[in-house]
């Protein structure tokens, strides 16, 4: 039951999020992830824009930092502040970051930032410096110093002077190709430029800007379910739908701030804003730095937006269940997840996606708990069947000023399963004889637990199964699945699909027709069935009993069941452990009685020494006079030193370096020896002759 | 009776060949003593090997053809030192102690090769 209900979760929660046009507001999911997505490593988030993006999330979504950042990073903004060469994007983030750190920085050093970024200003070209020196300016000015733009009207001329139709810009004066992403960069350059500058802008200049942004809003790009983005239509510079869309919310929100009211007459509808709101809350939880950033930042500026607030209506749950009496409970609340002002939501209607233009429910209001701020409505057991729905809800905000402000855009349909209990009646297995049509046995089932049917079948025979499925309601209801599977001894499985007229399932097995697809395998089956589906609170997978069925032998031609499909898990799974066999080691005798051994062999030799002793040996014969008597000693000493290689030879040597040094100590060996024995023989004959 | 004087005939031989052997130039009774030694030493290691076995058969090999090798060695040298064996008359003592001392080596130089 258990894997039924984990099942109907998973199923349900992957249709919540493919289908429902409901998005779910900026959420604790998105603060617990900020804090794992944005770690600082060694005290420092990275370089100072991800340092600026991490600390300007974390500032939006309300998130303590509990890591001291200031000792690292604070060297390194007024090290980039005091270098005169640094560029105008380095500048802006190290002001950033400094705003919201609080470093120390000496406030002389303003004023020389301050005619630095305009003498940037006044040589620009590119889109880019203009945008992060302005925004720089902006930031030194929220520091509460005065900063006033020279020849306001002059720098906007030039930022204008980018734009190209279809409100669009370009990066640089020489290229020709315009950008969506630039456009939201200029935007926000030129709400800057308004608000920094010493006089008023020519409002007809502002006015040409607006009709620029109307014409960027023609190229918005979308889905069915409400959903608006920008796409970059560059492609030297590419940025994702993400990235552009985030630029030109950012850039409108601005500049709509700064037109002073004079957007809001202009043609673009709320209904637009909360679509771009609804794309950005449509991506989730992203999972890279750059995205949170863009839709935190995005989602932060529409929060508050002049134009329009949008208001987004989420479910607190896609799946309520009838035997638990779930209330139908529905939140609207801002994009950042801020109370909203005073409204009633009322339920347009709800209807099965079969039989659109039979609503099971209709014109209802929500009651609204100011509390828990949740409106919520009670959905009657008698009025609505269990399965799935397409809810339309409406908003309707109560103050007619709220109306002016707020963008709720009109009906939103969310897709509700409506979960309960199906009883399962007359449930009963037979087996027919196929010829008189009788029944030869019949058994009922209780399939709310597993049962132990035992049958016993013939090639002549049919098994029928059948049950009756019925909703809380009484009406026929048609699971998604409904199964049958038979498997045999050795693991071949059968799956057969009941089919239904009505509320009566039924299928029947002509076992003569079937004996092919057994493989004619005679033995015993157990018989299982499922029966599921996402609504279904009691879907379930039964064992029904089993079947021996005795089936005519095979003929030759009959194809062979299926080999057993290995499992594929065990292919990667450890191989068995291969054990070595060595040979076991010889047995040796102890070592006292080889010692003993190598005594007794020393025996004979003594012997030989005594035996010599008493023979009366002598060294009566070795050469007197001094040059034969060398020789003698080398000659004996050559022979000792060849044993003794040996014996190195024995221990340690390999043959080849043996031979090397035994050919030199050979020859030296008969070099002396001829020498001695030559002298022997000449003695020897002499005496002789004498 | 007869034992007895079987056992005097026995002596009487045992004294005879003492008598004669004592005649024997004192080299040659050095090889002989050597060949004693030899042989000696190869029966003390067939008598080890028949206790534990021949374990290590190319050592038990090695030892064995080394005493073996070196008596058969000594034999050849005392046919040649031999004063009475006329075949070698002109060969001189010396030249067979260097074949004696020259075949050693070789011998050797394989023993220990096989020695392992």
């Amino acid at each position: 039951m258990a894997r039924d209900l984990v099942l109907l979760f998973l199923i349900s929660l992957l249709f919540s999020a493919c289908d429902s046009k409901v998005f779910s507001p900026i959420s604790d999911g998105h603060r617990s992830a900020a804090s794992e997505l944005f770690t600082p490593t060694d005290g420092s988030y990275g370089s100072l824009e991800d340092t600026y993006k991490a600390l300007r999330t974390f500032h939006i979504l309300k998130v303590d930092r509990n890591v001291d950042i200031n000792s690292n990073t604070c060297p390194v903004v007024s090290e980039i502040l005091k270098d005169s060469s640094s560029n105008p994007k380095d500048v802006y983030f190290a002001l950033g970051v400094n705003s919201m750190l609080g470093c120390q920085i000496d406030s002389g050093m303003y004023e020389a930032l301050v005619s630095r970024l305009q003498s940037v200003i006044k040589g620009a070209n590119l889109l880019y410096d203009f945008y992060y020196s302005i925004k720089g300016l902006l930031v030194i000015k929220d520091q509460g110093i005065n900063v006033l733009l020279e020849n306001a009207d002059v720098v906007f001329h030039s930022i204008k002077s980018l734009s190209q139709s279809g409100g669009r810009w370009r990066f640089s004066s020489d290229d020709s190709e315009s950008s969506t992403y630039a456009a939201g960069l200029a935007l926000e350059a030129l709400a800057g430029v308004v608000s920094l500058a010493d006089s008023e802008i020519d409002r007809s200049m502002i006015s040409i800007v607006k009709n620029d942004i109307v014409k960027l809003f023609d190229s918005i790009d979308g889905y069915d379910d409400g959903v608006l983005y920008f796409d970059e239509k560059l492609d030297v510079e590419y940025h994702d739908p993400l990235s552009t869309s985030a630029s030109v919310v950012q850039g409108l929100t601005a500049f709509a701030a700064v037109a002073s009211g004079n957007l809001k007459d202009s043609q673009i509808p709320g209904d637009k804003i909360l679509g771009l709101a609804n794309f950005f809350l449509s991506i989730g939880i992203p999972g890279t730095t750059k995205d949170f950033y863009n839709q935190i930042e995005s989602v932060a500026c529409l929060e508050d937006n002049v134009l329009a607030v949008p208001l987004i209506l989420s479910l607190s749950t896609a799946v309520i269940s009838a035997t638990s009496k779930d209330q139908l409970k529905v939140k609207v609340t801002t994009v950042l997840g801020s109370v909203s002002p005073p409204l009633t939501v009322k339920l347009v209607q709800a209807f099965s996606p079969d039989t659109r233009h039979n609503p099971v429910l209709a014109h209802q209001e929500l009651r609204f708990d100011p509390e828990s701020s949740i409106h919520s409505l009670d959905i009657l057991p008698t009025s609505i069947d269990i399965g799935k729905y397409i809810f339309v809800f409406e908003i309707l905000l109560h103050d007619p000023e709220h109306k002016k402000i707020c963008a709720t855009g009109g009906q939103a349909q969310a897709f509700i399963y409506y979960t309960g209990l199906i009883k399962i009646e007359s449930a009963e297995i037979a087996i027919l004889d196929n010829d008189v049509e009788s029944v030869e046995t019949k058994q009922k089932l209780d399939l709310s637990r597993d049962n132990t049917v035992s049958l016993s079948a013939n090639h002549l025979q049919k098994i029928i199964l059948s049950f009756h499925l019925t909703t809380p309601l009484g009406h026929a209801f048609k699971p998604h699945q409904v199964l049958l599977k038979l498997r045999h001894e050795t693991k071949v499985e059968h799956m057969f699909v009941l089919k239904n007229s009505g509320k009566h399932f039924e299928i029947i097995l002509d076992l003569l027709r079937l004996v092919e697809k057994f493989y004619y395998l005679s033995g015993k089956y157990d018989i299982e069935l499922t029966v599921g589906d996402i609504s279904m609170e009691n879907s379930f997978l039964r064992a029904v009993g089993h079947v021996d069925l005795h089936l005519p032998e095979p003929s030759d031609k009959a194809t062979r069941p299926p080999v057993p499909l290995v499992d594929p898990y065990s292919r990667f799974g450890p191989k068995p452990e291969i054990s070595h066999i060595f040979r076991a080691p010889e047995k040796r005798p102890p070592q006292e009685l080889s010692y003993a051994f190598l005594a007794v062999t020393l025996l004979p030799f003594l012997c030989f020494l005594i035996g010599l002793m008493r023979l009366g040996v002598n060294l009566k014969n070795f050469p007197s006079s001094s040059l034969p008597a060398t020789f003698s000693i080398l000659f004996h000493a050559a022979i000792a030193g060849v044993l003794l290689l040996y014996v190195l030879f024995w221990l340690k040597l390999d043959l080849f370096t043996t031979l090397k040094i035994l050919s030199f100590l050979g020859v030296f060996l008969v070099f002396v020896g001829h020498r001695t024995l030559s002298y022997h023989a000449s003695t020897s004959t002499k005496q002789k002759s004498a | 009776m007869v034992k007895s004087s079987g056992s005097d005939d026995a002596r009487a031989l045992i004294r005879s060949l003492r008598v004669a052997y004592s005649a024997t130039p004192t080299t040659l009774k050095i090889i002989d003593l050597y060949v004693c030694f030899a042989v000696l030493t190869a029966l003390i290691q067939a008598v080890y090997m028949g206790m534990v076995g021949s374990f290590p058969f190319n050592s038990f090999l090695s030892g064995e053809l080394s005493c073996i090798g070196t008596a058969v060695l000594a034999v050849c040298l005392r046919i040649q030192v031999n004063k009475e064996n006329k075949e070698f008359k002109d060969l001189p003592l010396e030249r067979a102690f260097a074949d004696f001392v020259l075949c050693n080596l070789v011998l050797h130089l394989v023993i220990m090769n096989f020695l392992g």
